[in-house]
């Protein structure tokens, strides 16, 4: 059987700035410095429009080519893109007041209270979601709870404010007042990556020929733990996002892996279609609250708007192979093995040079690399240098040393086959793969003809292990394409 | 540097002497690098671990500096750090490593 294929992408943003205080530093530090981090963070928060035009995020949807980005002067947020519409071709951008409605239509376990007088306007705000219809949503929403019972409710039981627009809106409740798990900061996590997550599938699904039903597995690359007190981290949110859009037929589950986990579920679901097990596989990835306002400190300092004020969420759906479509070429994988090593030039001899090597190609052969593609406007202010810039400098150091290209001809080489940074700093998004669907555009229309993917994992983090991770895969034309 | 790290160099300062300590830096991020040479030289700049307040006044190199690369043989420099050298800026990464030395009192 042929390779697979990535028939359809989805790549939407959340702009979610009423929850940038509850991603992990702004709480950490609110908690140690009050009233004045919280008035420092919400003076420089972004509008809803703002965060449209600015213009990563219109590269993230899909209305602007990442090479545009080298056109625009830094800092990008000082040039809006006139006229930028918050739909592209590869997702949209939402609204707070819509992804608050869409979190009340996610919740299974009346998590969420919204309170009576603004629920009307986030089931106005939500109404037209394809998830469920009118009846189902007003159900869900409203009449809405009286605020003073919200209040009560946050006050002596644990529940989590949730704010819009500068006000307290509603709530979301624990759901066992002994159990670490189920403490209303984590089901807000978990229940905002589902949402997040299942408006992506959505668009996939839109874009996909084919319906909700015709998917047989879904696979998770979220950064959340979904669990228990028992089973922390237990998993299947994939199916939860896949009931939420209508996969009926379809099973699934998790596959983690720190930053690398799309790269892991597009390789397992790729696998699993060359295998003949399933037919159609939805990758998809919720995003993480935990991240939002991670760096708004560096942002503040210099005068920045907080960046880190959206979500971001991905899916793709792999399929067998359709004659035209890129193919995924499976004797391609990058692997950084357990034994590979765990310097920077050990990781990327295991991600770029071992495969090429295996495919008797070198790492000029490759038209575009994608990487950890973190808008660099987001990392730098706060001292995290440019992620992506790096890596291909990376790249381009194993070309010199291969004598494919001269030292001096590495920014040449980073120009031609690099490409900015994007993507909002959500630990698994930037894993490469936003930069999917622009390549499927690219190889489709002849410009390139492959792109090499390679994201890169830290396990040291969660102190099980000093190692490190990555995995890589190449993109191709057809074959079989004229 | 955390506080382990600056825990660390001022256990060996203490046990072998400041006289006898050169600190070779390894990160490829620049404003790291500074900060770890300020540590190390002048104190913590961020008055939160065991060096703070604490002037060493340790000779600091950066592993890409020449002084460094001239003291190691050349195949093994060219094995260890030969691929940092073609990806960092190793003069950008030098005068903020001597302009630390200069206003530590270091001969630059």
């Amino acid at each position: 059987m042929a390779d697979p294929i990535v028939k359809a992408t989805a790549c939407v943003l959340v702009h979610a700035p009423s929850f940038v205080r509850y991603g992990s530093k702004p709480t950490r530090e609110i908690a140690g410095g009050g009233e004045p981090v919280l008035a420092s963070i919400e003076a420089h928060l972004r509008s809803f429009d703002q965060a449209v035009a600015y213009p990563p995020n219109q590269v993230f949807i899909g209305n602007l080519h990442p090479d545009r980005l080298n056109d625009i002067d830094p800092p990008w947020t000082d040039h809006p893109i006139e006229g930028a519409s918050p739909s592209g071709p590869f997702g949209e951008i939402v609204s707070e007041r819509t992804f608050i409605g869409l979190l009340k239509a996610a919740d299974e376990f009346d998590l969420v209270w919204l309170d009576t007088e603004t629920a009307p306007g986030f089931l106005e705000a939500v109404e037209g979601s394809p998830f469920q219809n009118r009846t189902d949503l007003e159900k869900r929403i409203l009449p809405g709870i009286a605020i003073e019972r919200i209040l009560e409710k946050i006050a002596t039981q644990g529940s989590l404010p949730l704010y819009h627009a500068g006000r307290i809106i509603g709530c979301i409740h624990r759901h066992h007042d002994q159990d670490e798990s189920l403490t209303a900061p984590i089901l807000l996590e978990n229940l905002m990556t589902k949402a997040s997550g299942a408006l992506a599938l959505q668009h996939l699904l839109t874009h996909a020929d084919g319906t909700a039903e015709d998917i047989d597995f879904v696979l998770s690359c979220s950064e959340e733990a979904v669990g228990d007190r028992y089973n922390r981290g237990g998993g299947s949110i994939a199916k939860a996002i896949g009931e939420m859009c209508g996969c009926i037929h379809a099973t699934g589950c998790d596959i983690k892996a720190f930053c690398v986990g799309p790269v892991y579920a597009i390789l397992h679901a790729a696998s699993l279609i060359k295998a003949g097990v399933f037919k159609r596989v939805a990758v998809v990835g919720g995003g993480c609250l935990a991240k939002l306002g991670m760096k708004f400190k560096g942002h503040v300092a210099h005068n920045l708007p907080i960046l880190e004020d959206v979500l971001g969420a991905i899916a793709f759906l792999v399929t067998e192979d359709d004659g035209e479509t890129p193919i995924i070429r499976l004797d391609s994988i990058g692997r950084h093995t357990i034994g590979s090593g765990s310097s920077q030039q050990q990781i990327m001899e295991a991600l770029v040079l071992n495969p090429l090597d295996r495919i008797g190609k070198k790492v000029t052969d490759i038209d575009r690399y994608a990487t950890e593609l973190h808008n660099p406007e987001v990392t730098v202010p706060s001292g995290s240098g440019n992620v992506p810039l790096n890596n291909y400098r990376m790249i381009a150091a194993l070309a010199v040393l291969r004598k494919e290209i001269d030292r001096s001809g590495i920014d040449a080489f980073v120009a031609s086959r690099g490409m900015p940074g994007f993507a909002p700093t959500q630990g698994h998004i930037p894993a490469a793969v936003p930069f999917l669907g622009h390549a499927i555009g690219d190889i489709k229309a002849g410009k390139i003809e492959n792109a090499m993917f390679l994201a890169k994992g830290s396990l040291f983090l969660g102190r099980m292990s000093q190692l490190s991770d990555g995995l890589s895969f190449l993109l191709e034309k057809n074959p079989r394409a004229r | 540097m955390d506080s382990e790290n600056q825990a660390a160099i001022k256990k060996l300062v203490e046990e072998t002497g400041a006289e006898n300590l050169v600190v070779v830096l390894g990160s490829a991020n620049m404003d790291l690098a500074e900060i770890a040479a300020r540590t190390v030289t002048v104190g913590d700049p961020g008055f939160a671990g065991p060096l703070a307040g604490v002037s060493l006044r340790l000779p600091v190199y950066h592993i890409l500096e020449p002084e460094v690369k001239a003291a190691v043989p050349a195949e093994v420099y060219e094995q260890q750090a030969g691929f940092m050298e073609l990806i960092v800026d190793t003069d950008a990464i030098g005068k903020r490593l001597a302009e630390v030395r200069r206003s530590a009192g270091l001969s630059a």
